[in-house]
């Protein structure tokens, strides 16, 4: 495809054994991605995964150290950043300061010789509905508006591939919310390939069809949202992805249909078909709004876990939901979501309480947390001391 | 529409602003400063580019009058010595910011990330400064001379012809010019290239254009407060310049500038309100150049 016409619609892009290194440091140790044409794909991880590195590579701004990278099939990698069929929104936009809104919109398209081109970049302002500031200069608009702007630039090209870099992480909540359907609403009428780079986890979920998550420098998993949420294959995703009650123990039964690990003196089961592994030690969890608190303790029922009795540690109250973390003895703490379907909260600090969910709410992972994961990151010292206690007391009374 | 609600209202500059006695106070040395030795011996000037021979006076003896003839006089007798500064000036300028360029994106731009070498480079730039500018001006005089090694073995070695000079030439006067004010056009410009955000560079290369284009539409534009400022600070001095053109030191009898006819009118020729006429004609003509410049340039929003 020419870079002196408009693409008729998205074009795949794959990446083949990507490798970038750095003096000092590898950014990408290996990486294979396909992304089918027309699709809205996020790619989702914490700073330093090289999830931006590998944008920049795409786009043209770095040379890979290893790989190909094909959009629509054509490789492109030996290609300069200018000819390639693809445009970045900034995450700090680069709006030219010394351009007008309308001369910065038009920019792609002189260069290109495309017919027209102050028509169609007011047509691609009026479709941010910023047309009415086309003769301002950068620095006379607000974040949000020269967020817009940024994006107005890059679609006006009608590129195969549209590269987003955080583009929503300067504005406040309420912006990101509107820019977030804005974008959408955009992907599904130009039809263009989006590949977007966020360390939101939230943003990630409610735009992309494929999620993939990154950690460093590597693709830990990938797929639609609901999948990676639901069903997360290593312990990374599970705490990145929203939160996660994870458990590790030697698995002491499976059958055709379920699995049961023996975690702290307590046996939880996991269907046989959510788990990764199946042997030895394994890490297994759910996800906390699966989780229901009792208190009183429950009878035992047939494919449902039961936990308990623990103590109520700590109550927060988030408006739609309560978190409530629960010490188990043996398990460490649990953080159970439930639905604010009462007023007040359902349990107090220091009550004792029963926890249970259903096995096909469980999953199995392919790898163990790391030992520093074991606390979640905004864990309070007093949650972290409890586990220390309770995990002492646990090994006092076993040996 | 939703985005309606986000227009924004234009900031208005601050206006109201307090008028203190305390800050006039402060003010008046250096108003008293400007007025002792700036505004007096401009109007002295102007009075002195006034002034007619005295009836019975001796030579260089003149009185107060409105003689505005003497402008005439010296437009007449100097007009080729005008065009010439301004000629010898513009091309310097243009010699000065052609070598700078490179050097100032070089040290701003690319070695970024090395402040060692930038810093050394840097000294480089300003080294010269410290030996006496007419030391240097008449160390090139030896170089450029007829008989110095460099000529001689350019000759030697058939790449100039038996017969060339430059020893009072145009192209002499020129490159002393340009040599001794490059510093001036270096610094500004690497002070703007240096906070040049390469970010905007990317973006350039993303939206098609190739490294050329970016230079000319993104690059340029964003350095023109250097550039304006180092072509001021270049061409104001050069055009006044009457070293460099001085048959003393790089020029000849063909290459007299405006500053060696005034230094002559004055010290020479003992004809006072004609080197003040000359004065009071380039300071004229280099505001109205400069003024026009800064405003064709359209850097007013970018400074």
């Amino acid at each position: 495809m020419s870079i002196r016409e408009f693409a008729e619609s998205g074009a795949d892009l794959e990446l083949v054994g990507i490798q970038k290194r750095f003096p000092g440091f590898t950014a990408i140790e290996e990486l294979d991605l396909t992304i089918p044409a027309g699709s809205f794909f996020a790619l989702l991880g914490p700073s330093g995964c090289g999830k931006t590195t590998t944008l920049r590579l795409v786009a043209g701004l770095e040379e890979p150290t290893a790989g190909r990278i094909l959009i629509g099939g054509k490789d492109v990698t030996d290609t300069k950043a200018h000819q390639r069929p693809v445009n970045t929104v900034f995450q700090s936009y680069a709006l030219f300061p010394h351009m007008s809104i309308i001369d910065n919109v038009a920019f792609g398209l002189k260069r290109r010789r495309i017919g027209d081109a102050q028509t169609k970049a007011h047509e691609a302002l009026k479709l941010v509905e910023l047309d009415h500031l086309a003769q301002r200069r950068p620095a006379q608009l607000s974040g949000g508006q020269q967020q817009r702007v940024a994006l107005a630039r890059a679609i006006v090209n009608r590129p195969a591939l549209l590269l987003l870099d955080e583009p929503l992480g300067a504005l406040d909540l309420k912006l990101r919310r509107q820019m977030q359907l804005e974008l959408k609403t955009i992907q599904e009428e130009v039809g263009l390939t989006f590949l977007h780079v966020t360390h939101d986890q939230e943003e990630a979920m409610t735009m992309a069809d494929t999620v993939a998550v990154m950690n460093k420098g590597a693709i830990e998993q990938m797929g639609a949202p609901e999948e990676l949420y639901e069903l997360p294959r290593t312990a990374f995703v599970a705490n990145f992805l929203g939160k996660s009650n994870l458990f590790t123990g030697d698995v002491v039964g499976t059958t055709e249909s379920a699995m049961t690990v023996d975690a702290g003196g307590h046996r939880i089961t996991v269907a046989t078909a959510r788990s990764q592994r199946h042997r030895g030690l394994v890490t297994v969890g759910v996800r906390p709004e699966k989780v229901t608190l009792h208190a009183e303790q429950p009878d035992e029922v047939a494919d449902r876990n039961l936990l308990g009795p623990g103590r109520v540690i700590d109550v927060s109250f988030a408006g739609v939901s309560t978190e409530y973390i629960v010490a188990v003895p043996g398990v460490g703490t649990m953080s159970v979501f439930a639905q604010n379907m009462t007023f007040g909260p359902v349990a107090h600090e220091g009550s004792e309480v029963w926890l249970s969910w259903d096995v096909e709410h469980g999953f199995g992972l392919s790898d163990e947390p790391d030992e520093s994961s074991r606390f979640p990151a905004d864990a309070d010292t007093q949650s972290i001391a409890v586990q220390r206690r309770e995990a002492l007391i646990t090994e006092l009374e076993g040996s | 529409m939703a985005f309606a609600a986000f227009a924004t209202t234009e900031a208005q500059p601050q206006t109201t602003r307090r008028k203190s006695p305390i800050a006039l106070f402060l003010l008046l040395p250096g108003i008293l400063y400007l007025v002792l030795f700036f505004l007096t011996p401009l109007i002295s000037l102007i009075l002195t580019s006034l002034q007619a021979p005295s009836e019975f006076g001796d030579i260089g003896v003149y009185d107060y009058a409105f003689n505005w003839q003497n402008y005439v006089t010296v437009i007449q007798d100097y007009w080729p010595h005008i065009l010439r500064s301004f000629g010898y000036a513009l091309l310097a300028t243009v010699f000065a910011l052609l070598f700078s360029y490179p050097i100032a994106y070089f040290i701003g731009v690319k070695a970024r990330r090395r402040p060692l070498l930038q810093s050394l480079l840097l000294v480089l730039v300003i080294a010269p400064f410290f030996i006496s500018f007419l030391l240097r001006t008449l160390a090139w005089k030896q170089i450029l001379s007829d008989e110095s090694l460099i000529i001689t073995s350019l000759k030697a070695l058939s790449l100039l012809a038996p017969d060339a000079y430059f020893a009072g030439t145009p192209f002499a006067v020129v490159f002393g010019l340009t040599y001794n004010f490059i510093p001036f056009m270096t610094l500004p410009l690497y002070t703007t290239l240096e906070r040049l955000d390469t970010r905007y560079l990317e973006a350039g290369s993303d939206l098609y254009a190739n490294s050329f284009t970016v230079f000319r539409k993104v690059t340029i534009p964003l350095s023109m407060p250097g550039i304006v400022a180092g072509t001021l600070l270049t061409f104001i001095p050069a055009a006044g310049d009457y070293v460099n053109a001085s048959r003393d030191f790089l020029g000849g009898p063909d290459t007299q500038m405006m500053g060696n006819v005034i230094e002559a009118n004055f010290l020479v020729l003992l004809n006072y309100p004609a080197a003040a006429a000359l004065s009071i004609i380039l300071m004229a003509a280099i505001l109205v150049l400069v003024g026009v410049y800064v405003k064709r340039s359209g850097t007013e929003d970018l400074l």
